[in-house]
């Protein structure tokens, strides 16, 4: 979890979710539908985006979880953070940690992805301020970085 | 005949929520105005205790509007931050004033213990209302530091906050140690000197938000992130259905559960337990041995027959048809049996489905209540806690951490008499946070509407006017353009669902029908849909942004022939709440689905206060608008919502945003208004007239559908 191991004793039917927040305090994934098709939830295992509202915590025993926290432990920002916030990524900002998270999966695998595929990786995280153009402005920032 | 129409007050023209139907009752306080809805409990407010949460409480000090702490100064408002950028423009409001630099402003915002009342944060009022009364209470502080001799002139702040030595707030921090702002001073003198836009330095500037680094590293905390020590999780027993009675129901199974707490009173029933979890499984146990009397509801499909038929007729009082008619015909118009043009147009139930499901903590200490919730209405939901708890005025505290997302769906307070209720049965505080299907189901929804028009078309020009709204509402009922004669009216109808305040309110409806029905004369009298909405304009300013959206759309002069190409465009405009709003938009329709090629909207509010933000707000107020035009429909059968999910009901994602193009008009000799609202009412219109370009289809309904 974060970079840390983290033992939790709890019913493993349990949604990631949950746990995260209400057994570790980490409020930064947020919960906005409960049926994986918001991305407010998105967290990170190994280089992979999930759903934690969806993921059962019994699955990932053993898993390596980034939460929106953990991404960018000391002072420096992430890139996609800084990007986000360059671009005034955010309104009221409650889906902004899934978003983040959505892109820095998406960015890892692709590195240099076209605005299509931003688009097409970014299209299961509802922002209902629908900010969407300065969150894709956000994303192709980092993805036209070297 | 020509009475203006009734508004319920300056803060917000509609009230719908306040109207809402008991479903049942709380019953240690069966004889108050205290009524539960489904499962929740929730307050039917009498119109006095919303007026006075209105009111505000006299005149605001300078002492109740600023604190200084340490090196920063602290600003009150009761204004809530529910994305729309409320704390960095009124961070910039103060910045202006004073000279102050931003990072050392902090605005403590919605406690309703420690803020002054500005009111509810609605009808696009934080805008036009509060920037300007806490710009001169900023003015104000700036004078009387000058008199302390604190500050010298404010061209020596000037100086000295440009120069980056002798930094300001912390020469005024060290010489105010110790010294509290008098407490007589008055905030709102009309004495101090605003600073004019073409002075500003602060304002009229795309400043940051303020909370952007914790928002993006996930410290921003919303009211479903609050966590205090001991805190447990409540779950709420819902009915089946709307209107359905609790007959029985056997506790026992949820009792039996280790550390759960069970609460019932009348026909609210919960569960208290360590995890929400926990919760949730022990209401369930519960919820298998409930047995409910359930009643006859109003389904989708009958909706619009049962607006019309249940339609208060003229004359039946506070909560009865507002008309309004003028021209020398005016007494006729009604009675009219030849119409050139006659049009119906349905607009459905939605629901704003902010990204955070309404959330509260409460919190019981020696029989004061606080309560953290996401809400637009701080003191209206102190009233609401006072009325169902029988409290005092100093035993409520309601605090709203900037919340995720509102729309106007956040102007009552279930959530928070739900936790409260909770928290005071399990002695401990309690977070209750609503799951998506209980805020699509429990939470109040966009009004349903039927709109009739009707129109005389002489020599090319519209001769009579007459507008019919069932049920939407009354906002921007009233046409913008000139017709000598005409009669609108708003008719208040039962409506079969919960039914409240939304972006704009009723002006969406209102505005398509009209701009539907402009296109639709336009063709016949034979002239260009631009053209013939200019020829009924005046000069100003809705006519500005009509031109100046058809300017950089290209919009070509005199169209109005179909090309029946699956291509096809359309325009429409309008105007709310003191601002003004044209779009322009290209669809295409292939296998009857409709596209949106790209939009160009030219907005105008006014001196225009943040642009970027300003910007963000007009992009989502359009493509917010997106969904209501093309997808979005709350269907219910039997006293259920029956597509209460996001993958049932479908709004905008990134994919659907169109080429944008967003022209936004600034007028700095005009005074600012808000921008949150307005920008939603012209998208779902014009796409319907370009639909009707593009295959010939006249859309009459929302969500827009080929069939």
């Amino acid at each position: 979890m974060n970079g840390k191991d983290v033992t939790v004793t709890t019913v493993a039917a349990r949604p990631l979710l949950d746990v995260l927040r209400e057994e570790l305090h980490l409020t930064g994934t947020k919960y906005g539908c409960g049926e994986g098709e918001c991305g407010a939830c998105t967290v990170l295992n190994g280089i992979v985006a999930i759903r934690s509202c969806i993921t059962e915590v019994g699955d990932v025993a053993g898993a390596e979880i980034t939460t929106i926290e953990g991404l960018a432990p000391r002072r420096e920002l992430h890139a996609v953070q800084q990007a986000f916030i360059d671009k005034q990524a955010m309104q009221c900002g409650y889906c902004v940690p899934g978003q983040i998270l959505t892109a820095v999966a998406l960015l890892r695998a692709k590195p240099q992805a076209t605005r299509a595929e931003i688009i097409e990786g970014m299209n299961g995280n509802l922002c209902r301020c629908c900010n969407y153009s300065n969150i894709l402005a956000a994303v192709e920032q980092v993805a036209a970085q070297p | 005949m020509n009475e203006p129409l009734p508004q319920d007050g300056p803060w917000e023209v509609e009230r719908y929520e306040l109207r809402a139907a008991p479903v049942h009752q709380f019953a240690a306080n069966r004889r108050e105005f205290v009524q539960a809805l489904g499962a929740g409990l929730a307050v039917a407010v009498t119109f006095e205790v919303a007026q006075a949460q209105r009111g505000g409480n006299g005149e605001i000090k300078l002492s109740q509007r600023f604190e200084f702490l340490g090196n920063n100064l602290l600003v009150f408002t009761s204004k809530v931050e529910v994305g729309q950028g409320s704390r960095t423009q009124l961070t910039q409001a103060v910045a202006e004033e004073l000279n102050w630099p931003l990072d050392k402003i902090k605005l403590v915002m919605a406690d309703t213990e420690s803020c002054p009342d500005d009111g509810g944060t609605a009808g696009s009022r934080t805008t036009p209302a509060t920037v300007p009364a806490v710009r001169k209470a900023a003015a104000a502080l700036n004078n009387y530091l000058v008199k302390l001799g604190v500050v010298k002139d404010e061209a020596a702040i000037l100086e000295a906050s440009r120069a980056g030595r002798n930094y300001q707030p912390f020469i005024i921090a060290e010489l105010l140690k110790g010294k509290d702002i008098p407490a007589g001073l008055a905030a709102a003198s009309e004495h101090v000197r605003l600073s004019p836009p073409s002075h500003w330095k602060v304002l009229g500037t795309s400043v940051a938000k303020t909370t952007g680094r914790e928002v993006v590293t996930g410290q921003h905390k919303y009211p479903s992130d609050i966590q205090l020590p001991e805190m447990q999780y409540g779950k709420v027993l819902n009915p089946p259905s709307f209107g359905a009675k609790l007959v029985s129901i056997d506790l026992a199974p949820a009792e039996a559960l280790d550390e759960v707490t069970v609460v019932r009173d009348g026909e609210f029933v919960g569960c208290v337990a360590k995890n929400s979890w926990q919760a949730k499984q022990a209401v369930a146990a519960i919820a298998a041995t409930a047995k409910w009397e359930e009643v006859p509801q109003v389904s989708s499909e009958e909706l619009f027959e049962h607006l019309k038929k249940t339609a208060r007729p003229i004359g039946s009082g506070r909560d009865g048809p507002q008309v309004k008619s003028w021209g020398p015909f005016a007494k006729d118009v009604p009675y009219q049996n030849s119409w050139e043009f006659e049009g119906e147009y349905k607009i459905p139930y939605i629901q704003h489905a902010p990204l955070e499901p309404r959330a509260a903590v409460a919190e019981w200490q020696d029989g004061k209540l606080t309560v953290w919730t996401g809400t637009q209405q701080p003191g209206r939901v102190v009233g609401e806690l006072k009325q169902v708890f029988r409290l005092n005025d100093d035993q409520v505290r309601v605090i709203v951490p900037d919340t995720g997302g509102g729309f106007g769906g956040k102007h009552s307070g279930e959530v928070a008499i739900e936790a409260a209720k909770l928290a005071k049965q399990a002695g401990k505080p309690v977070s209750l946070r609503w799951t998506r299907e209980e805020e699509f189901t429990w939470a109040y929804f966009r009004p349903a509407g039927l709109i009739e028009v009707k129109a005389r078309v002489r020599n090319g020009l519209l001769g009579m006017w007459y507008f019919t709204n069932y049920n939407a509402g009354s906002s921007a009922l009233d046409t913008p353009y000139e017709v000598p004669n005409g009669s609108i009216r708003f008719l208040t109808t039962d409506s079969p669902l919960r039914q409240g305040s939304y972006r704009a309110l009723a002006s969406t409806a209102n505005t398509f029908a009209r701009e539907s029905a402009m296109d639709e004369l336009a063709e016949k009298a034979a002239v260009g849909s631009l053209e013939f909405r200019l020829s009924h304009l005046p000069d100003g300013r809705l006519k500005n942004v009509l031109l100046a959206a058809t300017e950089k759309f290209r919009w070509q002069k005199g169209r109005s022939t179909r090309r029946m190409d699956k291509r096809g465009m359309g325009l429409a405009c309008g105007t709310d709440k003191g601002s003004f709003v044209a779009a322009c938009v290209e669809v295409e329709v292939v296998d009857k689905q409709i596209k949106v090629l790209s939009v160009t909207q030219a907005f105008e509010c006014g001196a225009i206060q943040n642009p970027a933000n300003l910007r963000s707000q007009v992009e989502g107020a359009l493509v917010m608008g997106l969904g209501g035009a093309l997808t979005e429909e709350i269907q219910f059968r039997d006293g259920k919502i029956t597509n209460a999910s996001f993958s049932e009901y479908i709004v905008p994602r990134m994919a659907d945003v169109p080429e944008l193009d967003i022209v936004l008009v600034n007028r700095p000799d005009l005074p600012s208004v808000g921008a949150g609202e307005t920008p939603i009412i012209a998208i779902a219109p014009a796409i319907a007239n370009a639909v009707y370009d593009a295959v010939g289809v006249r859309l009459r309904s929302l969500p827009l559908r080929i069939t």
